[in-house]
């Protein structure tokens, strides 16, 4: 039991990442890229295709598709965005989770501040992969890209998409990637590197310096998240709109971020680290997920029930190729992507109880990632792929993802104390209790 | 009926939640403690069992759910169909909002009567208070004086683990 009156203090704890874990994480990799080359193969000499869909979908809106790449190669390029966008998103919480804390004056989440820091260290190999599959995939991802649409000349030319080139031109669009992704790597950076002199000299001086940092970081990536939301998500469906957008991408990545620092947190714990971390902690991360479930159904209902009460043909046909689309085959990972992300840890994570056990919050923080990864995976899929969409070669680079994000997430961890030694409200985590 | 009450006065909530440990270790049991502002780890040093309102709340918001869908499958879809929007009579997407309103509707309400009920708060109910000064800036804990209890142990008891003063008390209605 934790009360106030104990008093154990906090020391330094380092990380040590064993090679057999790293190997474990090389392992991940190289099934992803089992997969990924299966998935290829397979793609390449066509198996499991479904080219009549293709055909059969009512789409008349739609251009003749300018012939872009081959089916695999389509599908790799998509995948990598996929999940580029994913884990850049997720990689960017952690910092946005640190900024919260510090702005909130909030106490309990000292012990964990570090797991947020190192989950930022995808940002910058994350902005590098966002550039390069945008040069090499641009016209299989962004249909306004395509030669000419913008040209009233051209046979091509799309009136509404020419409408939006203001906004929507390479140049914009590369300045704009940049400069989110310049300023999440900025903050996270510095946000770190303060709370690492902290470790070093001590003294409340860094505390209210991250605070300003903090605060400033809140504001601009209020404005980039969802930006970046419309830019790297809602564009690929470059006819339709949604106002609710941004936020559904950025609660989509919020619950995922809190999903990813439980899930880090319990496997540290169990792994003998963060001696200090207790079940009011996890009690804690859990209400998160629940409470962010939650919103992210919330928003997520907004932008579907408004869409599908209005019913206009240029709204609704987001839900057309969702819901019963080409064939019906999005339909399961329609109602799937409600079960798991809704359902599920709402009425796992209702009672006091489960929100304590490790196991229990184990089992939600895997099912939200998986959920909110296929989340993402229906927002691209089919807007790009069409019906041409599979799962081997996803999953497999979703593999190579999580393989590469897990080393660099882990040797972050492992370059500083788990426990920020000197913060001042570092006796508050330790004593912490709900 | 009346009962009689050894008040230990704390000045420090610190003092005062090692003393109620101390106290409990003791043997002796404690009758409540009357706290300015809720203590964190209160409810464990002083053994209470958790509440089980949450268990009833999820129930009170399973009808408000069940409430909500009847009233709307049965007024809209079957008792006087309307088309709205050319959609569906029951038509569940338009459904959810008054639903979830309804959940929670039902769910606070029946929170918040059954809180007072069980906390025997209702109109005309006085309140007793043991010292009132522990809605000021003391910390009372109080515990049940009973046919041969010696109040002269008692005393030294909470003396030792920190109480200011000690003080007897009679109180009727508890």
């Amino acid at each position: 039991m934790a009360t106030l009156t104990h008093h154990e203090s906090a020391t330094a704890e380092y990380l040590e990442v064993s090679p057999r874990t790293n190997r474990k994480f090389i392992m991940i990799l190289v099934a992803g890229v089992v997969l990924l080359a299966i998935g290829l193969i397979m793609s390449a000499m066509g198996i499991g295709a479904h080219h009549e869909a293709a055909g059969a979908a009512a789409h008349g809106a739609e251009h003749a598709q300018a012939e872009g790449s081959p089916i695999w190669l389509k599908r790799l390029l998509v995948s990598l965005w996929h999940n580029n966008v994913f884990f850049v998103g997720v990689s960017t919480i952690g910092t946005f989770f640190v900024a919260l804390q510090y702005v909130a004056y909030a106490g309990w989440s000292v012990l964990i501040k570090r797991i947020n820091e190192a989950m930022s260290a995808w940002i910058l190999p994350g902005a590098i992969i966002m550039l390069v599959v945008f040069f090499l995939g641009r016209h299989d991802l962004f249909h306004w890209t395509h030669e000419g649409i913008m040209d009233p000349k051209s046979e091509h030319y799309d009136a509404i998409i020419a409408g939006k080139s203001g906004f929507l031109n390479t140049p914009f669009y590369i300045i704009r990637t940049v400069l989110y992704l310049g300023i999440w790597w900025f903050f996270s950076q510095r946000l770190r590197k303060l709370s690492l002199e902290e470790d070093l000299n001590g003294g409340t001086e860094y505390f209210h310096k991250s605070i300003n940092v903090a605060a400033l970081f809140l504001v601009l990536y209020a404005v980039s998240s969802s930006m970046s939301a419309w830019d790297w998500v809602m564009s690929v469906d470059v006819h339709w709109f949604s106002t609710m957008f941004g936020w559904y991408v950025f609660a989509s990545w919020w619950v995922t971020g809190i999903a990813a620092t439980t899930l880090t947190a319990i496997y540290l714990k169990q792994a003998g680290y963060l001696k200090f971390l207790n079940a009011s902690h996890l009690h804690d991360l859990g209400k998160f997920i629940f409470g962010f479930s939650i919103f992210w159904t919330y928003v997520w209902f907004s932008q579907f029930m408004l869409i599908w009460y209005a019913n206009l043909p240029e709204e609704a046909v987001y839900y057309n190729q969702r819901l019963g689309g080409f064939n019906g085959q999005y339909t399961w990972i329609f109602f799937f992507n409600l079960l798991i992300n809704f359902a599920f840890p709402f009425l796992v994570l209702m009672t006091r109880d489960a929100k304590r056990q490790m196991i229990m919050l184990k089992i939600v923080c895997i099912a939200v990632i998986i959920g909110h990864w296929s989340d993402f995976y229906l927002m691209f899929m089919p807007a790009t792929m069409k019906a041409d969409n599979g799962f081997i070669i996803e999953i497999g680079v979703a593999l190579i993802f999580l393989g590469a994000f897990l080393i660099l997430f882990t040797k972050r961890l492992s370059q500083a104390s788990l426990v920020p030694v000197h913060h001042p409200f570092l006796d508050e985590s330790v004593h912490h209790t709900t | 009926m009346t009962k009689r009450f050894a008040l230990g006065v704390f000045e420090d909530e610190d003092v005062l939640l090692h003393a109620v440990e101390n106290i409990r270790a003791a043997g002796v049991k404690i009758y409540e403690v009357f706290t300015p502002f809720p203590i964190h780890g209160i409810d464990d040093a002083l053994g209470i069992e958790r509440s089980r309102l949450p268990i009833a709340a999820f129930f009170y918001g399973l009808t408000g759910l069940a409430f909500a869908l009847w009233l709307q499958i049965y007024t809209l879809g079957v008792d006087w169909p309307m088309i709205i929007g050319g959609k569906p009579h029951i038509a569940l997407p338009a459904f959810i909002p008054v639903s979830f309103e309804l959940t929670v509707f039902f769910c606070c309400h029946g929170m918040v009567i059954t809180f007072y009920a069980i906390s025997k708060l209702y109109p005309r109910w006085k309140t007793p208070v043991l010292d009132v000064r522990s809605t000021d800036d003391k910390f009372v804990v109080a515990i049940e004086l009973k046919d041969g209890t010696d109040l002269g142990h008692l005393t030294q008891l909470l003396r030792a683990n920190g109480a200011s003063e000690v003080n007897e008390k009679e109180m009727s209605k508890f």
